[in-house]
């Protein structure tokens, strides 16, 4: 017998504290894998950031800093400069990234520092009870869009991938689902892909990764997986943004 | 050895891995484990193919997946 599948060597054996069905745990995994595949684990940082997946230094099996609400970015700068050998990722949510800290991923990237970002983008506030985020989708209901969010009141969600997609110092930007296996083996691909070009000294990288949030969606794992592919992804479009095909030729 | 192996009392009893088997040979346990939840857990070992579709979307990491080496 072989094994085909057991957990990454990157990863810790601690139970997650992620509601049942949140594809945190997925995401987890598939960095976790990438770093086992490249061999980087003794020279990888992670900064993981505020939200759901604050607790992400116990679950990871490397180093990591906890950073302050959106500012994983600037403690990712710092670090990589200090030790510019070294892998480094930010781990962040769309409230840390995309509300409070979308000044410093923005001018991380512009800056063209050359660490990697992962981006999980679940269209809702989950840790402080389902508010409505920068990324919450128009007519999505929320804690505090209960009629759905209107954009004569509430404004259009931010497409992260695109946006820093025009900006010079970004060399790869790809946005990627985990809602089914096909998915979950194309977000593996973009995240490998994203470390390598670090490890290349490039420049900065990013995955946008779609995720569920079961618990303040208000539905089963099963249907929020649904609801991404019916709902999620004609606003968030998947895809490399980064360089374009035509770019790489 | 089994071909896939669940971790129960890792499980959350979340069901998706059951909604993604080609062989739909996952199944909810109706024993509760620790943590509270009902176990995904696989009877029909046979069957399985070893695709790893289930251990893949695991946010748990439950799932280990063997297969017969090929010889």
């Amino acid at each position: 017998m072989i094994t085909v599948f057991e957990r990454p060597a990157a990863l810790t054996s601690a139970k997650t504290h992620y509601c049942p069905g949140c594809t945190h745990g997925i995401i987890h995994r598939l960095v976790a894998e990438v770093i086992d595949e490249l061999g980087i684990r003794e020279e990888t940082i992670g900064v993981s950031p505020v939200g759901c997946s604050v607790l992400a230094y116990n679950y990871f099996n490397i180093d990591m800093q906890e950073a302050a609400h959106g500012r994983a970015p600037a403690v990712a700068t710092g670090i990589k400069r200090v030790f510019p050998r070294k892998v480094v990722f930010t781990y962040q949510g769309d409230g840390d990234l995309a509300s409070i800290g979308i000044g410093e991923i923005v001018h991380a990237a512009a800056r063209g520092e050359k660490f990697t970002t992962i981006f999980v983008n679940n269209a809702i506030y989950g840790m402080t009870g389902g508010q409505m985020a920068p990324t919450t989708i128009l007519g999505q209901e929320s804690m505090t869009s209960p009629d759905g969010r209107n954009p004569a009141t509430q404004g259009y969600p931010i497409r992260v991938a695109e946006m820093l997609a025009t900006l010079e110092g970004a060399v790869y930007i790809a946005r990627v689902s985990v809602h089914n296996p096909q998915e979950v083996a194309r977000a593996k691909k973009a995240i490998k892909t994203a470390f390598e070009l670090q490890i290349a000294g490039k420049g900065f990288s990013l995955v946008e990764v779609l995720s569920s949030c079961p618990t303040n969606w208000g539905y089963t794992p099963t249907e929020s997986l649904k609801w991404i592919a019916d709902k999620m992804i004609p606003v968030y479009p998947l895809g490399v943004k980064k360089p374009l095909e035509e770019e790489k030729s | 050895m089994l071909n896939v192996e669940f971790d129960e009392e890792r499980c959350k009893g979340c069901e998706i891995c059951t909604s993604v088997c080609p062989k739909n040979i996952v199944v909810m346990a109706d024993r509760l484990n620790a943590m509270g939840y009902h176990p995904a857990t696989v009877i029909e070992q046979e069957k399985c193919i070893s695709c790893s579709f289930c251990a893949r979307m695991c946010p748990d990491v439950v799932i280990t997946v063997r297969k017969e080496e090929r010889k």
